[in-house]
């Protein structure tokens, strides 16, 4: 065992975790930070997305020590401070962007990657940014429709409903 | 997964004396080795990162004009800052997904040399040098067959020297569900002459075919391959494609890659 230490959603926290113990199972385990999903376990899903330094990865496939000093954000730092929903959450919400609601934290977190490099992205891009996010409800349109809502676009010109 | 010890050095030579343990292996961006050691399939007693060697990271261009990416460098790294190689840049930007361009490198990509892997067709097709703690090996020389290299246990991939050609393009026919290729094909054109890489297709890995070289290298132009046929002697079968299938689009794959370069 060795101890980790990280800041998520702007908390200093540490554990101490094994050499194996992945990025995934230190959040949902001793940090308690269940919004976090683990789908496939095997790198293809995208339900365990979180933001590491800013830069999306897949928190099933990184080990928890290779965090050690780093930034995390997870699906529970993506509210707003006052506890409402952050404006890709409201716009999942709005746009029917869920169902079962088990890929939504890391549609979300994926949604919040590509939206800080590209701003106003087209629905192409948006669906080409997803290829790692499997949703097994929603047929994904609805997704597409909430981040082009987030970003501040219109969505009607999405054919599909 | 079996328990290790993961420790994360600093510096190259701390890394390599760490790596001299006893069933110690190097941890690139873990996209393949998590999974593998997940299956069970590898028991390493200790794995070190390289994700904290600076010195292995970054992009550059030297005296000679070859594009030089450090090995612990990501595949999302590259799309941000090889753009004086179009065709390179474009190849990283269709690795699998953003996240997995996070964290994969393309030094743990060559030193594992999947049947499927994108650069390896990159490298053998720009005259890639590879470069490791110790020496300089011509990508001719490096990739040996499926998942085998001129690595020797405990050596890392530092440096990857691409010269870049006139003109480059990449064509992945990209098996849907894995994100890896079919079959993937890198032309390359240079001043002396034409260089074709084929990745996905063969039982023996990453491949050069020589025929269509030869034939594009006095035209450059996708007639000029028209009369000639990839043999499927030796390529894969699997449920996601036939030796023979694998064989045809290699053809298809060059002549769109020759047209979309030329
Ligand atoms: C969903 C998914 C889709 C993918 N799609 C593609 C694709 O389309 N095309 C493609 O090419 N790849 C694809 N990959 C593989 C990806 O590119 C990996 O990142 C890459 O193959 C391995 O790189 P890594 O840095 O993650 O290495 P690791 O998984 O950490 O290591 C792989 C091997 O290399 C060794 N190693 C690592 N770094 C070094 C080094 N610097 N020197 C020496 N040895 C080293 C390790 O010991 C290990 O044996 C995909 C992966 C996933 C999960
Ligand atoms: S749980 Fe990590 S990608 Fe599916
Ligand atoms: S909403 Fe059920 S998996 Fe996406």
């Amino acid at each position: 065992m060795a101890k980790v230490s990280m800041r998520v959603n702007g908390k200093s926290v540490s554990a101490d975790v094994e050499g194996r113990t992945l990025l995934v199972e230190m959040l949902r385990g001793p940090l308690g930070l269940t919004g976090t999903h683990v789908g496939c376990d095997t790198s293809q899903c995208g339900a365990c997305v979180v933001h590491v330094n800013g830069k999306a990865v897949k928190a099933c496939t990184m080990f928890a020590a290779e965090a050690e000093g780093a930034e995390v954000t997870t699906i529970e730092g993506m509210a707003n401070a006052d506890g409402s929903l952050g404006t890709i959450q409201q716009a999942f919400q709005d746009y029917h962007g869920l169902q079962c609601g088990f890929c939504t934290p890391g549609m979300v977190m994926s949604a919040a990657a590509l939206l800080k490099d590209n701003p106003k992205p087209t629905e192409s891009e948006i669906r080409h940014y997803l290829e790692g996010n499997i949703c097994r409800c929603t047929g994904y349109h609805n997704i597409v429709k909430a981040i082009q809502a987030a970003s501040g676009q219109d969505v009607g010109a999405i054919a599909a409903e | 997964m079996y328990s290790f010890e993961l420790v994360r050095p600093k510096s190259l030579a701390e890394a390599l004396s760490a790596l001299k343990e006893e069933d110690a292996q190097a941890l690139g961006g873990g996209q393949t080795l998590i999974p593998t050691l997940k299956q069970r399939l590898a028991q390493p007693s200790k794995l070190v990162s390289l994700s904290a060697i600076d010195e292995i990271k970054g992009v550059c261009v030297d005296d000679d004009g070859r594009l030089c990416i450090g090995g612990g460098t990501t595949h999302g790294e590259i799309v941000a800052s090889a753009g004086d190689y179009p065709a390179l840049v474009s190849l990283a930007s269709r690795i699998g997904d953003p996240a997995v361009r996070n964290r994969g490198t393309i030094g743990g990509s060559i030193a594992n040399n999947d049947p499927s892997a994108c650069y390896p067709a990159a490298c053998l097709a720009s005259n890639a040098t590879i470069c490791t703690d110790h020496r300089e090996i011509p990508a001719d020389e490096f990739f040996q067959g499926m998942f085998m290299t001129a690595l020797e246990e405990g050596e890392i991939v530092t440096e990857v020297r691409f010269p870049v050609p006139q003109k480059a393009n990449y064509q992945k026919f990209a098996q849907p569900a894995s994100r890896f290729p079919l079959v993937g094909v890198f032309v390359a054109r240079f001043s002396d002459g034409v260089r074709v890489a084929i990745t996905g297709a063969s039982e023996g890995g990453v491949f050069r075919w020589t025929e269509a070289e030869e034939a594009l290298s006095d035209n450059f132009s996708p007639e000029a391959i028209e009369g000639l046929t990839a043999s499927a002697d030796g390529l894969i079968t699997d449920l996601h494609g036939s030796a023979a299938y694998r064989a045809h689009l290699i053809k298809v794959l060059t002549g769109r890659a020759v047209k979309a370069a030329a």
